[in-house]
């Protein structure tokens, strides 16, 4: 079985947001909506604080809350572990917004624009109603995933079969791949380092890791 | 207290979706009470009609929420685990079965409360679901929301049958039902503490002194002071009008807090902060 998963070093990640920018510009997202987004978290009090830049974006849980609560089944889950919206099912009751723990969902209005209600050049160009005034989220990049496998490529490595985000981390900050195959960077990296999920009082079972430090008695 | 800056306001439930709540509960509540309590009070039966138009109305209200109207009854399409499609199914046998009632046929009164109080559950059921959102995940507030329901349907009844005079112990075992609100709203608020943002607490806070004061002390002191026989009815059947307002009026002002107010969002817990300056961490 595969199950597809994101890893996030938090150590390596400079809050840059090339992320952010890429995903905008693969998924064509309408203003005010990021996929994937940067949190800029400080804690602490002066001289004691630290600051940390936290990749977020939809979990692509093992039990998805937006999955369970959706009336119309156009949230599911597939067998890797990719939670997907079906634009054409969804009625845009945002009930799935409400429910996922890390804020991952978005639902738009048609005719809203970066500069009013007339579309750019570009946007009018990538514009998809189908995806207004429904429920949108990260989809892993799901068709690059599935054309890349079709081409025989490896998601995480291969860059065509890769999330965008992914291949656009300056800091190599983010990976992405199978974390059932042992051999994959991404179970790599679990295994060479400490790691947490977030919001795991949720029981959502995120597919979203983050490191924080290396393991003392990894190599 | 939790304080996170990161716990934001839901936006996307607005005065819509409170409608439902507020109109679906109450009119479930109407539905129950008159139903279970009051079938032999002369004009019930438009009474239940009347608790079937307010669950029609906040239909309406959701039906106005969704961003494609026009796909609506795909919202039947997964009974499996979703509470809004048992809602849904919910009100389509309540509908049936109150509109025979209305119609005449009294064999059907007990099945329409029956189906008003599991339409009520769902109602609750959805906001328990929302595991997103502290204030509606609260074990506590499943049973609020559905005793809310409940007293608001006495509010209503009061204020429609007041002026047909029922009968006083028609009111007075009622009245224990927004005492039995306001003491589970205070437990709740107590529970909540831990879990919700400040600013939800917040606005919880004031909403609830309007909900134990108006919405409980001086309702009951009304409802008991138009049973108490001291009153000339035109006088009693005012008071007890007027507690049913506010027993109903503060219901609605809690759910449209709960709903629109103090919906925050729990935030993201980081549990770990990165340990910088580690030479070739990632990929390595
Ligand atoms: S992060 Fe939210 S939207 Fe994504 S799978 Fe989990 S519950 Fe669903
Ligand atoms: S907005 Fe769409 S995907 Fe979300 S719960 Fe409603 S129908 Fe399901």
């Amino acid at each position: 079985m595969t199950r597809w998963a994101m890893v996030a070093d938090l150590r390596r990640c400079v809050g840059c947001q090339t992320c952010t920018a890429a995903c905008k510009h693969a998924n064509a997202t309408p203003p005010g909506v990021q996929w994937r987004r940067v949190l800029d978290i400080e804690v602490g009090e002066f001289p004691d604080v630290q600051r940390a830049f936290v990749p977020m974006g939809c979990q692509h849980c093992d039990e998805p809350a937006c999955v369970a609560v959706c009336p119309t089944t156009a949230t599911r889950k597939r067998t890797d572990g990719i939670v997907t919206i079906d634009y054409d099912l969804c009625i845009g009751c945002t009930y799935c917004v409400v429910a996922c723990p890390y804020q991952a969902r978005f639902k738009t209005p048609l005719g809203q624009f970066a500069y009013g209600d007339q579309p750019t050049e570009n946007e009018a160009f990538r514009e998809d109603e189908a995806r207004r005034e429904v429920a949108t989220k990260c989809t892993f990049c799901v068709e690059r995933i599935d054309s890349g496998l079709d081409k025989g490529l490896k998601p995480g490595v291969h860059p065509e079969a890769t999330p965008a985000c992914v291949n656009a981390c300056i800091a190599e900050a983010l990976a992405f791949g199978d974390i059932e195959d042992p051999d994959s960077n991404v179970s790599q990296l679990l295994a060479r380092n400490q790691h947490f999920r977030i919001n795991e009082e949720a029981g959502t079972g995120p597919g979203f890791f983050y490191l924080w430090d290396r393991k003392r008695d990894a190599t | 207290m939790n304080a996170n800056p990161l716990q934001r306001l839901q936006t996307y439930w607005d005065w819509r979706a409170a409608g439902n709540f507020i109109c679906g509960g109450a009119g479930a509540g109407l539905a129950v009470v008159t139903t279970v309590h009051a079938m032999d009070t002369p004009g019930a039966r438009w009474i239940v009609a009347a608790g079937l138009a307010l669950v029609g109305l906040g239909l309406f209200c959701v039906w106005l929420e969704i961003g494609r109207p026009l796909r609506a009854l795909n919202v039947f399409l997964h009974l499996r685990s979703s509470w809004m499609s048992r809602e849904a199914v919910a009100a389509v046998v309540l509908f049936l079965l109150g509109s025979g009632l209305v119609l005449g046929m009294p064999w059907r009164a007990w099945p329409t409360g029956i189906a008003a109080l599991v339409f009520l559950y769902c109602q609750a059921r959805i906001l328990r679901e929302a595991r997103a959102i502290p204030a509606w995940r609260a074990p506590l507030t499943l049973p609020l929301v559905m005793l809310t329901g409940l007293a608001e349907g006495i509010g209503l009844f009061w204020l429609l049958a007041a002026w047909l005079r029922p009968e006083a112990f028609l009111m007075l075992p009622l009245a224990g039902m927004p005492i039995a609100r306001g003491a589970l709203w205070l437990v709740w608020r107590r529970q909540l503490e831990r879990r919700a943002s400040p600013v939800a607490l917040r606005a919880l806070d004031r909403n609830g002194r309007w909900l134990l004061g108006a919405g409980t002390v001086a309702p009951v002191t009304l409802a008991a002071l138009g049973a108490s026989g001291w009153l000339a009815s035109p006088v009693a059947a005012a008071a007890l009008a007027l507690a049913g307002a506010l027993v109903a009026g503060t219901g609605a002002a809690f759910k449209f807090c709960l709903i629109t107010r103090a919906s925050h969002h729990l935030g993201y817990s980081i549990p770990r902060m990165p340990v910088r300056g580690v030479v070739h961490t990632a990929s390595h």
